[in-house]
């Protein structure tokens, strides 16, 4: 099954190796994607391990709070929708970066951009190794082949990938992906019924006795009851900060937004967020039976001893149909994996060659034809090379959905205050845009080190790497730091406008403003 | 092949660098003024202004909404938790459902703003044709970005 998915994916590659001419073409796919094939990509993108995994897993353990990283997942998506998909596709060429330099001065806006964009990049990246440990570990007990040895496998593959198959081959790859990932869970979710006798009554019955061992004391707790997850004094509080982090931050992910490049118009970006709303919401709203169908079939006990929370999907499957139904879900997830890193690896790439190389290091010009490709390809196998030692140095402990909510919450504080602020307030400058990505990204990743995920004091039984990084009492009460660093993003970014003085980026507010609004202008799709 | 590669490489046309770089606007080239007094034009005509008001009109509205929506959730959540613990059917409470209609809320809005998007579309189709032919094809060639 899943040699199949390589081989398929490996072909794709080839075939789009060999259309892929130019950086429109390496970049941008040549802008030829449709809207459903970009709306079904994106949606790949964005199911991520951290949500089949993930989610599942955290369903599985805390029940409805666990559900509501799925409601904020798919909401999210109305401010791609309303707010800047189209905006970007009008006025953009290759990454997000190039709307921010539109009217402000390319060179500090691009190379903060480019920061930015690798280190949401990197979050999201851990959160996917992450998850392909923990199914590695699982999957290969007593194979034989190393949990070393598969994490290497994985990297060289993504990097095929990305390295010779550019955006189109990564699109292709997403495409397939996705309906793999919606066919499994469909499939996962009629069994999980059928084990109910298709009685939604029975199923919601057994929701609401989850029976299970904490601290050594059976207890049977109602799942669909809120706050098993979020509780006071600072629960709710959390809740809000993920939903803002959430909400706010897909519409800064790197990764979705250098999507919208690739389809000929904004209309045809609309329509691809459409499609990928469709898509993305039937599959969260399907959590429900993967993540309590895990709760009430296979159960926390022994979800906790067979791999942990990440793996409740697998697991769920396992119990209801055996081995092979197991290592089909498991392929599933893991070729999911794949392709998400690769998705991410084509947007750090890209963000390196188009904004850093090109046009701050260079100037804007490339000094040959094709150099930009080149230094992407090149950043692409660094880029995976890293990979690959985080996914080495870092065991299957932290819950992926969790991680990927760190991600949303740089994206949300640095990202979004200033693509929002360049595309609506005329008065916006490049002091605010380097002020705002630089308070949004130290905002959230100081805080995220301060808060609880990374400070507590374990008791000495506590080893290895479940011990919290800085033994000490945490100083941020919250694990996501949203509520706090997406206004301090946003502040950031209106001081330093206000205290510095640049009438040339207001100049051009007019002309990014009738392009982003009515097309004019925008980048053509390419004939191969 | 080779055309159409090297047609969409980021290079910056002299103009752009102009108005962006602090240090060149001494001197402005004349076909970077033509250009900007062009995308000021299409900016102040009426037409232009409906179109935005046209858009504003519904996107603000409807991102207030599905904002003020989606944070009930997690507020009254997370404040009035036995509230939202209600039993409405069997055993399912009210918080499964709130969370539940967010689903649906999120697709009817994007229903709705893609049939007034056709309309946008439209508004912004008149706008371009109605350009004269020689700004349209400025406007239509000139690079922007950098």
């Amino acid at each position: 099954m899943f040699v199949v998915f390589i081989a398929i994916t490996l072909g794709i590659t080839y075939w789009a190796s060999r259309r892929s001419r130019g950086s429109s073409a390496y970049f941008a796919a040549n802008r030829r994607i449709t809207g459903w094939q970009n709306g079904i990509a994106v949606a790949g993108d964005y199911m991520s391990a951290a949500s089949f995994l993930g989610i599942a897993g955290i369903i599985a353990f805390q029940g409805y709070d666990g559900f509501l990283f799925s409601v904020g997942w798919l909401v999210a998506y109305l401010t791609v929708l309303l707010v800047v998909a189209e905006p970007l596709r009008n006025a953009g060429k290759y990454t997000m970066a190039d709307v921010l330099a539109y009217r402000l001065r390319p060179r500090p806006v691009r190379a903060m951009a480019a920061l930015s964009t690798l280190t949401v990049s990197t979050f999201y990246m851990i959160a996917q190794m992450v998850g392909a440990g923990a199914l590695v570990a699982l999957l290969l007990r007593g194979s034989g082949i190393s949990y070393h040895t598969a994490v290497v496998g994985v990297g060289i593959l993504m990097i095929v990938y990305v390295v010779f198959g550019g955006m189109l081959a990564t699109t292709w790859v997403q495409i397939i992906k996705a309906i793999l990932l919606m066919s499994g869970t469909i499939l996962l979710s009629i069994l999980v019924m059928a084990h109910f006798h298709f009685s939604f009554g029975d199923f919601f019955n057994a929701i609401s006795h989850v029976s299970y061992h904490d601290k050594g004391q059976l207890v049977v707790k109602d799942f669909l009851q809120p706050g098993l997850r979020y509780k006071p004094p600072y629960g709710p509080l959390d809740l809000i900060s993920l939903g803002l982090a959430l909400i706010f931050g897909t519409a800064g992910l790197p990764h979705i937004l250098v999507r919208f490049y690739t389809v000929p118009d904004a209309k045809t970006a609309r329509m691809s967020v459409v499609w990928a709303m469709i898509l993305i919401g039937a599959f969260y709203i399907m959590t429900t039976f993967l993540g309590f169908g895990a709760a009430t079939i296979v159960g926390p006990d022994f979800i906790k001893t067979h791999g942990g929370t990440n793996m409740s999907g697998p697991l769920l499957a396992q119990n209801l149909a055996g081995d092979v139904f197991f290592a089909f879900i498991s392929s599933i997830a893991f070729a999911t994996i794949l392709a998400v890193v690769a998705g991410l690896t084509i947007s750090a790439s890209t963000s390196f060659a188009h904004d850093f190389w090109t046009n701050v290091v260079h100037k804007g010009t490339e000094r040959r034809p094709g150099e930009e490709v080149l230094v992407a390809r090149i950043s692409a196998f660094v880029v995976g090379a890293v990979a690959i030692a985080i996914a080495i140095l870092l065991g299957p402990t932290a819950n992926v959905a969790f991680l990927v909510a760190l991600a949303f919450a740089v994206a949300a504080s640095a990202n979004l205050p200033v693509i929002v602020l360049s595309i609506f307030w005329r008065r916006f400058n490049t002091a605010g845009a380097v002020a705002g990505l630089a308070t949004g990204l130290l905002a959230s990743i100081g805080l995220i080190l301060v808060s609880p995920s990374l400070m507590g004091i374990d008791p000495p039984t506590v080893t290895g790497t479940a011990r919290h990084l800085f033994q000490a009492k945490p100083w941020f009460p919250l694990e996501n730091p949203g509520i706090l660093s997406i206004p301090l993003g946003f502040v950031g970014a209106f001081l330093g406008t206000l205290f510095s003085h640049e009438p040339q980026a207001a100049v051009k507010f007019n002309e990014l403003l009738v392009r982003s609004n009515t097309g004019l202008g925008s980048e053509k799709a390419t004939a191969h | 092949m080779s055309s159409p590669s090297r047609k969409p490489l980021p290079v910056v046309l002299p103009e752009t660098n102009i108005s962006s770089s602090p240090v060149s606007t001494l001197a402005p080239k004349p076909s970077q003024n033509t250009h900007q007094i062009e995308w000021d034009r299409v900016a102040a005509k009426q037409e232009f202004k409906d179109l935005m008001a046209t858009k504003k009109m519904f996107i603000v509205p409807a991102f207030v909404f599905f904002v003020v929506y989606y944070f009930a959730l997690p507020i009254l959540v997370g404040y009035a938790p036995s509230f939202m613990d209600t039993k409405v059917w069997g055993p399912v409470n009210l918080a499964y459902f709130f969370a539940l209609s967010q689903f649906f809320m999120a697709w009817i809005i994007a229903f709705l703003y893609v049939k007034a998007a056709n309309g946008f579309d439209k508004l912004a189709k008149d706008i371009i044709d109605n350009l004269s032919q020689d700004s349209a094809a400025k406007l239509a060639n000139s690079r922007g970005g950098n």
